[in-house]
This record gives C-alpha cells, sequence and structure tokens, in this order.
C-alpha cells in the first residue's frame, strides 16, 4: 500500500488541481508534492535497508487478466532511492515554476501532479507492462509541459522529443513482449511478472538475446540518451520550461538509465558482455563530444543540456563495465546526476526569469550582482564538475574505476586482479584498455566548459542586456521589481535550492550509507554478469520436454 | 432452417424497425417525424439484448461451427457501437426543409424530405453487417456484404447538398461493386474447387483433401475484394475521397460498419481455411496438418495459413500500415488524415488476422486481438468523428453549413470548445496506442499474438507504423489542446445537435474507462474468438497458475524453434 499510495495522492492532488481554482492551483500543488515527499520519506524508514536486494513492500492486484496483466508493484533500495529522487525534486519543480507560469496554471501544475506519479509508478512497478504504461505515460505530460510553456521553438522541440522516445519505446515493447511470449511458450503462462521473465529472459540463445538487447536499448537507450540518439535532448532541454528541464535532466532521463540498469542487464546478459565494448565506445563517443559541444555554446541552458549527454555517458560506461565498481557508480550517478544538473537548471532558470536571456554574450558579472545565485552556481558547477567532497565525485571516481578494471590488456596486471577472478572489481572484463583512458579525459573537459561558464557568468566586468545594463543599479532593480522578483534570490527560490546543495554535500561527504545500500542489488545484477560470462558459448541442445511436464512442474514447484 | 431462425432474431428485429422507421418518416406530424431516430435507438437496443441472449448451440444446422460463439459477440458490438454512430446522425437531413416547413415557408411534402429513407438505410446496413456474423455460405455472406454496402453508396450521396458528396458517392459505388465483382469472382472460385458454397463443408473439404490451385485463388480473389471493404491497400483508392466527402458522422459511420463487415467475413474465411498448415509445406496442394498428427509431433511445429495466402495478407498487411500512416502524415485535411489512418488501423488487424488462434488465449489468439480491436478502434475513431460533427461553419452557397476542414480548424479548440479539445485529444491518443488508454490494451493483443505465430518482422513494422502514426495523431492534439484560437470565421459554431456532443464524450469516455474495467470485454472477445477445427490446433494452455514462485529453479527448456519462418 506504501508504494500505491504514493502513486495515488499525486494523481488524487492532479484531480483537485483540475477540478479546483486557478490561483490555488500552485499551492495545492505544492501541497500534494509535499505530501508525496512525506510519504516517500516514511517509506525510507519503513524499508529495510539490511536487505536492499529484495523487493520490498509488494503488491499485486490483477487488472486485466486476460493479458495477465498486474498491478505489481515493489521496490529494492536502488529503485526507492530513485523513488526518493523523484520525491525531492517534485517540490522543487513546483517551488521553480511559483512566477514563471502566468497562464494555464490548472493545466500546467495537474499534469506536473500526474507526471510525477508515472514516474514513481516506473521505478516501483514489478510488472512489466505496468512499467512500460508508466514509463510510456510520462510522455504526455512532458510533451504538453514542453509544447504549452516552452519558449519559441517548443513545438518542433517537444514533437521532436515525443517521436525519438515514442519510437525507441514501441520498439522495445516489442523486445520486451519477445521475452513475456518465451516465457509463455517454455512455461505455458502468460504472465509479465518482472522476476519470472527475467529467468526466461536468460535462457533464449545468444542471437536472440542480441536481437532482444537492441530492441531494449534502442527504446532505453534514446531516453538516456545515448550517443547518436541524443539530438532530442538539447533542443528539448532548451525549449522546455525550467521545472520541465529539472525533471527531465532529473527523473527522466533517469527512466532511461535505470530501465537499462532493471530490463537490458538481467534480460540479455550474454549479449550485453558481447556487445560491452562498442556500447562502452559510444558512451565514450558521448564524453567527448558531449563536452566539446559544450565547450562552444554560449546559450548557457544548451550547455548544461549538452553536459547531460556527456554525463550520461559516464553513467552508462559504468553501467557498461559490469563490474561491482562501475555499476555501483553508474547507480549513485543516477542520483548525482539528477540533483546537480537539476540544480543547475533550476539556476539558469532563475536567471532566465530575471534577465530573459541565456546568452553568455550577453550576460556576465553576475557576482556583482546577485552574490547568493552565483554561490549557488559555482557550488553547483563544482558538484557537477566533481569536485571531491561533492556527490559528482563519487559517482564518476566509482565510474571510471569500473571501466578501467573492465579493461582486459593491462586493466587486470594494473589493478592487483586476475582474469575470471569472482570477488569484487575482479571480473574480467570486456572493454578496450583505452576506453575508460579517454572517457577519462572527458573529466577534464567537464571542468574546462563548466568553469568558462562560470568564468564568463559569475566573474569578471558585469555585462547585462540591453533592458537591464549601461543604467544605475536601482534602474534594474525596478525592472526586477515589476516582475515581481528582486534582484537576488527570494527565500523561495533559496529554499528550492538548499534541499539540494545539502543532499549534494551529504553525499559527496558521507556516500557510505548509499554505498551500502546499493550493494545487495547491484551484487545482484553483477551475479548475473559473472554467471552468464561463465555460460559455454555454445550450450548444448537440451532435449525437448513435453508440454505437459512443464505445467506439472510450473504448478508444483 | 427454420432453427436458423434463433440466431437471427436480432436481424429480424431489426428489419421491422426498419419497416416501422420508413413509415414514421414520412408521417405529416412534426411529432412522429422527430420519433424516427429514437425508434432507430430503440430496435438497435432490442437487437442488442436479443444477440446477447443467443446461446450458440453449435451442431450440423445451425450456422457455421467454425467460430461458434462469434454471433453473440459480433452482434452486441455491432448494436452498441450502432447506437453510437446513431447518437451521431441526429440533424444530417432534412435540415433546411424542416427549417422551412417549420417557419411556414412551404407546406410539408414527403417526397421533398429524406429522413425515413436515411434512417432506414442505416438501419439496413446494420442488419447486414449484423448477417454477415451469422453468414454460414458464401452466398449469403455475399449477400450480407451487398445488403451491408448498398446503403451506404447512398448515404454518402444524400449525407449533405454538395456536389462533393454526391460525387464521392458515386465514387464509392463503382468502386464497391468493382470489390464486389472480385470477391464474387472468387467466392465461385472457391465454390469450383471445393464443391460447395457452405462454410462448414468448405472447410471439411480442406482437411480432407487439402487446399487446391482452384480454390486457393478464389481465396486470393476473395481477399482482395474484402481489402475494399476494409479499405486495405490496392483497394484502398477510395477512401480519402470518400470520408472527405460524406458529411463526418457518415464517414464515421463509413470507417466502422463496412470495415467491421469485411473483417469478420475475412476472419470466416480463414477460418474455414485453417490455420493448420506447415510453415515448409509446398504446393500445388496444400495439405493441412491433422491434430493426431500434431500431436505426435508434441507441438514441435510451426503452423499457419497455407504459404501463399500468408505471403499475400502478409503483404497487404505491410502495406496497408505503411502506406495508411505515410500517407496520412502529407495530409491536411482532417477528415482525410482519419481516413488514413483508418486504413492504417486495417493494416494492424491483418497482422492478427495472419497469427490465428495459436493457443485460443487471449494474449495469443489473433482472432481474439482482431475483435476486440474492432470496439477500441470503433470507440476511437467514432470520438475524433465526431468532434469534426459537432463543429460545423458558416452556411455556404449552398446553404449548407461548412465543415471542418483542414487541421488548422480545429486549432484552439481547448479555448472554445474545451470538451471537444479533451474528446480530440482522448481518441487520438487512443488511437495511437498510448498506455493506459484502451488503443493501447488493443493494441498489445495484436502484438503479442503476432509474435506467438513467430512473425516478427511483420511485429516490428507494425511497432514502427504506430510511431510513424504517433506524428499525425499529435498534430491533431496540437490544433485542439495547444494551439491558440485561429482568426478565420470558420470554425467555432457549435452544431444544434446535442447528441453528437454525447456520442463523442461517451466515446472519450469509453476509450478511457475501458481500458481500466475491459477485463470482461477481453474475456468475451476471448470466448467469441474460440475455433473449432477439423484441423490441427494447437491446445489450450494449462489453467492459470502462480506464474513465479522465489527459489523455484527448475530449468526451462530451450525455446522451440520458429521455424522457417
Amino acid at each position: 500500500m506504501m508504494l500505491a499510495s504514493l502513486i495515488i495522492v499525486p494523481l488524487a492532488f492532479a484531480l483537485f488541481i483540475a477540478v479546483g481554482p486557478e490561483r490555488s492551483a500552485a499551492r495545492v500543488s505544492l501541497v500534494g508534492m509535499l505530501a508525496t515527499l512525506g510519504l516517500s520519506i516514511l517509506a525510507a524508514f519503513a524499508f529495510d535497508w539490511g536487505f536492499g536486494g529484495q523487493f520490498q513492500f509488494g503488491m499485486s492486484v490483477d487488472w486485466l487478466p486476460g493479458l495477465g496483466l498486474t498491478l505489481s508493484l515493489g521496490v529494492d533500495s536502488v529503485a526507492l532511492m530513485l523513488v526518493l529522487l523523484t520525491a525531492v525534486l517534485g517540490p522543487v519543480c513546483v517551488l521553480a515554476s511559483w512566477t514563471a507560469i502566468t497562464e494555464r496554471v490548472k493545466t500546467y501544475y495537474a499534469w506536473m501532479m500526474v507526471l510525477q506519479a508515472a514516474m514513481i509508478g516506473v521505478f516501483a512497478a514489478r510488472d512489466l507492462v505496468f512499467f512500460y504504461i508508466c514509463f510510456e505515460f510520462t510522455l504526455i505530460p512532458m510533451f504538453l509541459l514542453i509544447a504549452l510553456y516552452g519558449s519559441t521553438n517548443r513545438m518542433r522541440a517537444a514533437t521532436k522529443f515525443f517521436l525519438f522516445t515514442f519510437t525507441g519505446s514501441v520498439v522495445a515493447l516489442a523486445g520486451l513482449l519477445y521475452v513475456a511470449w518465451h516465457h509463455a511458450q517454455t512455461r505455458g503462462v502468460w504472465t509479465f511478472e518482472i522476476d519470472a521473465l527475467e529467468l526466461a529472459a536468460r535462457t533464449l540463445p545468444p542471437h536472440v538475446q542480441a536481437l532482444i538487447l537492441g530492441a531494449l536499448l534502442l527504446g532505453f537507450a534514446v531516453k538516456v540518451p545515448l550517443f547518436p540518439l541524443h539530438t532530442w535532448l538539447p533542443l528539448a532541454h532548451t525549449e522546455a520550461p525550467t521545472a520541465g528541464s529539472v525533471i527531465l535532466a532529473g527523473v527522466l532521463l533517469k527512466l532511461g538509465t535505470y530501465a537499462i540498469y532493471r530490463f537490458v542487464l538481467p534480460f540479455a546478459p550474454e549479449a550485453v558482455i558481447e556487445y560491452a565494448y562498442p556500447l562502452a565506445v559510444l558512451c565514450t563517443i558521448g564524453i567527448i563530444y558531449g563536452g566539446l559541444v559544450c565547450w562552444v555554446q554560449t546559450d548557457v541552458k544548451k550547455l548544461v543540456a549538452y553536459s547531460s549527454v556527456a554525463h550520461l555517458g559516464f553513467c552508462m560506461l559504468g553501467m557498461f563495465a559490469l563490474n561491482h565498481a562501475g555499476v555501483t557508480g553508474s547507480v549513485l550517478y543516477m542520483l548525482n546526476h539528477g540533483l546537480s544538473t537539476g540544480a543547475l537548471f533550476l539556476l539558469i532558470g532563475m536567471m532566465y526569469e530575471r534577465y530573459h536571456t541565456r546568452s553568455m554574450k550577453e550576460i556576465g558579472g553576475l557576482g556583482a550582482r546577485m552574490p547568493v545565485w552565483s554561490t549557488f552556481l559555482v557550488f553547483f558547477v563544482m558538484a557537477s564538475v566533481g569536485l571531491p567532497g561533492l556527490n559528482g565525485f563519487v559517482g564518476e571516481f566509482l565510474c571510471l574505476m569500473g571501466a578501467f578494471q573492465a579493461s582486459d590488456a593491462w586493466g587486470a596486471g594494473l589493478w592487483g586482479t586476475t582474469p575470471g577472478d569472482s570477488t569484487v572489481g575482479g571480473t574480467r572484463g570486456s572493454l578496450g584498455p583505452w576506453v575508460a583512458a579517454v572517457a577519462g579525459t572527458g573529466m577534464i573537459i567537464a571542468a574546462i566548459y563548466l568553469l568558462y561558464m562560470v568564468g564568463k557568468v559569475v566573474f569578471g566586468t558585469l555585462r547585462e542586456p540591453p533592458g537591464h545594463a549601461s543604467h544605475a543599479d536601482h534602474h534594474a532593480g525596478d525592472a526586477h521589481r515589476a516582475a515581481g522578483l528582486p534582484v537576488d534570490l527570494t527565500r523561495r527560490e533559496i529554499g528550492a535550492l538548499a534541499p539540494i546543495a545539502a543532499l549534494c554535500v551529504f553525499l559527496g561527504v558521507y556516500p557510505k550509507p548509499v554505498l551500502d545500500a546499493v550493494q545487495a542489488p547491484v551484487e545482484r545484477t553483477v551475479t548475473t554478469i559473472a554467471e552468464a560470462r561463465g555460460k559455454p558459448k555454445f550450450r548444448p541442445p537440451v532435449e525437448l520436454a513435453p508440454p505437459a511436464e512443464h505445467a506439472a512442474e510450473g504448478a508444483h514447484p | 432452417m427454420i432453427d436458423r431462425i434463433e440466431f437471427l432474431w436480432p436481424e429480424i428485429a431489426l428489419f421491422v424497425t426498419t419497416c416501422v422507421v420508413m413509415v414514421l418518416g414520412l408521417s405529416r406530424r412534426i411529432e412522429s417525424r422527430r420519433m424516427t431516430a429514437l425508434v432507430t435507438g430503440l430496435g438497435l437496443i432490442i437487437a442488442g439484448v436479443l444477440a446477447a441472449r443467443t446461446t450458440p448451440i453449435p451442431g450440423p444446422r445451425s450456422g457455421q461451427v467454425l467460430l461458434p460463439e462469434l454471433i453473440p459477440y459480433a452482434k452486441v458490438l455491432i448494436a452498441s457501437v450502432g447506437s453510437l454512430l446513431l447518437l451521431l446522425q441526429a440533424g444530417t437531413v432534412d435540415r433546411a426543409e424542416e427549417a422551412a416547413i417549420a417557419a411556414g415557408q412551404r407546406p410539408y411534402d414527403p417526397l421533398r424530405t429524406n429522413r425515413a429513407e436515411y434512417y432506414a438505410f442505416f438501419l439496413f446496413s446494420l442488419t447486414g453487417l449484423m448477417l454477415c456474423a451469422s453468414a454460414d455460405d458464401l452466398i449469403w455472406l455475399f449477400l450480407a456484404l451487398e445488403l451491408t454496402s448498398l446503403p451506404t453508396y447512398i448515404m454518402v450521396a444524400m449525407s449533405t447538398g454538395r456536389a462533393r458528396s454526391r460525387e464521392a458517392g458515386v465514387k464509392y459505388f463503382f468502386l464497391g461493386a468493382l470489390g464486389a465483382a472480385v470477391f464474387l469472382y472468387g467466392f465461385a472460385l472457391i465454390y469450383g474447387g471445393t464443391g460447395s458454397t457452405n462454410l462448414n463443408a468448405i472447410h471439411a473439404h480442406l482437411a480432407a483433401h487439402g487446399l487446391n490451385l482452384t480454390a486457393l485463388a478464389g481465396f486470393i480473389l476473395a481477399f482482395l475484394g474484402l481489402c475494399f471493404k476494409i479499405a486495405a491497400v490496392p483497394m484502398h483508392f477510395y477512401a480519402a475521397d470518400v470520408y472527405q466527402g460524406a458529411a463526418p458522422q457518415v464517414s464515421a459511420f463509413l470507417a466502422f460498419v463496412p470495415k467491421a463487415a469485411g473483417f469478420i467475413s475475412i476472419l470466416l474465411l480463414t477460418a474455414t481455411i485453417g490455420w493448420s498448415y506447415a510453415a515448409d509445406a509446398q504446393g500445388p496442394l496444400y495439405t493441412p496438418i491433422t491434430q493426431s498428427a500434431y500431436d505426435a509431433l508434441e507441438g514441435a511445429v510451426s503452423m499457419g495459413l497455407p504459404e501463399p495466402i500468408r505471403v499475400f495478407l502478409w503483404v497487404i498487411a505491410a502495406l496497408t500500415m505503411t502506406v495508411g500512416n505515410v500517407l496520412a502524415i502529407l495530409q491536411k485535411s482532417v477528415k482525410r488524415i482519419l481516413a488514413y489512418s483508418s486504413i492504417a488501423h486495417s493494416g494492424y488487424m491483418l497482422v492478427a488476422v495472419l497469427a490465428g488462434p495459436n493457443n485460443g488465449t487471449f494474449s495469443q489468439s489473433g482472432l481474439a486481438a482482431v475483435l476486440f480491436y474492432l470496439l477500441v478502434y470503433g470507440v476511437g475513431n467514432l470520438g475524433a468523428f465526431a468532434v469534426l460533427a459537432c463543429l460545423e461553419g458558416r452556411p455556404d452557397a449552398d446553404g449548407e453549413p461548412a465543415e471542418i476542414e483542414d487541421v488548422d480548424d480545429i486549432r484552439g479548440l481547448w479555448k472554445t470548445r474545451p470538451l471537444l479539445a479533451w474528446v480530440m485529444t482522448l481518441s487520438c491518443l487512443g488511437l495511437m496506442g498510448l498506455p493506459p488508454l484502451l488503443g493501447f490494451f488493443g493494441k498489445l493483443p495484436l502484438f503479442t499474438s503476432g509474435l506467438a505465430a513467430g512473425e516478427i518482422v511483420l511485429v516490428v513494422i507494425l511497432g514502427l507504423n504506430s510511431a510513424v502514426a504517433a506524428y499525425y495523431y499529435l498534430r491533431l492534439i496540437k490544433a485542439s489542446l495547444i494551439d491558440p484560437p485561429s482568426d478565420a470565421d470558420l470554425p467555432a459554431t457549435p452544431t444544434p445537435f446535442a447528441t453528437r456532443t454525447l456520442a463523442g464524450v461517451l466515446s472519450a469516455a469509453g476509450v478511457v474507462v475501458l481500458a481500466f474495467v475491459g477485463g470482461g470485454l477481453m474475456d468475451r472477445s476471448e470466448r467469441a474468438a474460440r475455433y473449432t477445427s477439423m484441423m490441427a490446433v494447437a491446445p489450450p494452455p494449462p489453467p492459470r497458475k502462480t506464474p513465479y514462485v522465489p527459489g523455484d529453479d527448475t530449468p526451462f527448456p530451450l525455446p522451440i524453434p520458429i521455424g522457417a519462418r
């Protein structure tokens, strides 16, 4: 019931907002988001972190039994942490939209609540089709948020976003249904229970697994986005309203990485091992290419958007390292990226609300004008760059360490492990030696472009766009007051940023609780991979047993 | 023959209603004339109730035995979608005439009004559709198909006063005659090849002697002709022009009724052929696998329609989906977009026809998928057309209220008519197949039944096409829900007929609500798709049980090879 309430409460608030008056929409939405956050914190306390690898709060209700469809919910520690991330970003997004949204307010906040419910549903689903339903249903709210409240080019951005992700996920659906059909064929039962399908999928022959991998990746890698499927992301980010960008960067991209973690690795382990190398190369290209593109941006928001491409490259690289360090780093990276990049989008949104520009050519030296804002910006840039002591560092370091350990050629000797050793970090790698080395330079590029941006925007001589610039201070202040905003951040805005900053420091200084919590589920995934690695390439053909016999086995396990 | 009556009560009820309506619509008293639609609806409801109470008793003299439980499901579906369609028809004919009579400009003249004919044709067509479901004989099937189609030609022509409608009616008639000639020729060849026109007898013949070349040619021609009814490539050319020429409420009728007739006929014919031919069988004589041979192989054989028919339907399905969706993207007129989208939906359903019954469960039976999708499509499509029927512009030179034409004409509905904007949005999302709406649950069995039959390439084509379709549905959603209202004076005035809005709202509500409570309908369509054959059929699965128990590590056997497919 815990998880069901996490989905029902936002939906109920969406309904309240839809039937309530326009004026109170933002406030009702804030209450709803806080209620969801409260519930998720309660869930975190009720969760037995000692058994983080097991799915807890399980519940299952038949939905459409003809299709074998159930409403099954359950979270392990990874899923719960992502639910918490979603719940934390919820109120932040409402606060960020407080003054920015002035038209069709009800529609905005109602869809925001629906989006929140769908995102939590994705992380909490234990039924494949229910997962897919939530995964797809995030599209409509996001489409509307971009198309209705975005900037000038919003319709193109929204359509591109929708079509890219929809196309990908339809193919992914075909792959997932193939696994379900395979289960039905071998077990005689049509079900979408993820656990059952996981076991069934692993019995698929490698070439079929490769097809499943391809189908699933086509769907999920678009969402991540993995190079070369990333082209929708910068556009969508740039055009989306601030809160839209925050949700997009903070949670929606994580749906892709989470789906890869949850489905691709366990469903097609042999194929993943087979193709880890080319995939890691794609990640590395994404890291370097994304970073270089960031370097030449003048639009701050676009810069942060492309930085997401690079950052998610790290996240996926860790995942495809397929060892303990890498996968742990990847999971951590999901949380960290959600916090720090989300916060960067918030900050840029606050700047845009004041100056109505995002171009680094028009603004600069804001440190003098907005000291509080500048402090936060520098702080989150540092977190994003991966400064030790802040959250970004831990995940990034672990991802790269995983990639190094997975290097076939000299990684093994260098990192003190022997090939085939199944101890932590000792899984035989499948990546080339240079992958991690090249990816590592991505960190330097990240530092360059982000600090470059800080240098231009925060330091140096004060430059403001024509409406603000070349006038005395009080004049600019007047302009801000006209928009209902002071020069520097309001208490509401600080209230949105401060919790994220606190979490960043906490995760950076003392990541041990989180690392411990994800230990068990990551171990499970890595073991799956290790088992698949141990399998002979060509299994001897197993004789077909008559169908009646499987049925009997299934009925009396 | 007399025991057949038991199945025909719904048709008889509709026919009696038709007679009453024909007289009532010509009455001198305006009150009586106004009753026409009401009586029509009453007749439909009675027919639906009678159909629901039909208990099929399979036997040699009680109709076709291949799909014995098809009749009640199909007829209830026809009666319910027909009632929704009826709500849309209010005010289609005689508006100007009735206004003139009410204003006292001229006296009532039965020759000048069309109300009686219009509702009678409406009912005749639905009667024909129900008769299709009752058919057990090729001649019966042909007559039923013609009874479905002939009234629609006239309905198209009289739906508006414009020359465009008459042109559409004539075009529809000639091409329809061509289609009918093709499938009649096919039926004749089937008779020539098997020596019978009775579906059960044909099936028995095929099971005993195999499918010879004459019958094969007959079936292929029959499917080709039926492609006209379902608006599938290569017989789809009329669809866009006819849908555009007719009034939107008639287009909604055309998008469902002939299509349902076509699919019911295709299901009957494919059930007659059977999905029991080995994938690697070679011609010229295709012999189905017998149940005993199938059991001896322990199911380790992939079966399907005879290879030429499979390839034929495969190509038609793939082309229909792709052509429909690609051309829909290029359209500017809303009605043409919906026409091409309806072509694409026919292609989706053909995938499931190809898949066949498999083991007969809802998730694997293509027949159940088609029957369920007919409902899903009927409800979703009706909503979109209802929005068009609910909007009209200023009367043009002919005195006819202008219609919604371009996508631009529905811009800004969220501001002017928020209810209709939502109806449009939900219908489009439903047709797109976006979860958690009804369209998704309609499309899911199409995917799974296709996979279960091993048609993986076709399923991928189906998936990609669903994605392509998203583009033009998004255009409609964008226009109605996002864009600001346009400055042009055309759109905006609501029609004076509230029932049209009601039909739209009901179908939009259906798209949402049925997704959550549609389990019963799925069970019904699964039952309706129960397939009894003299050929090999996959055994039904064991009863439901707990699929997975933690710790249960019984090894999975390797999958059965997919075979040549």
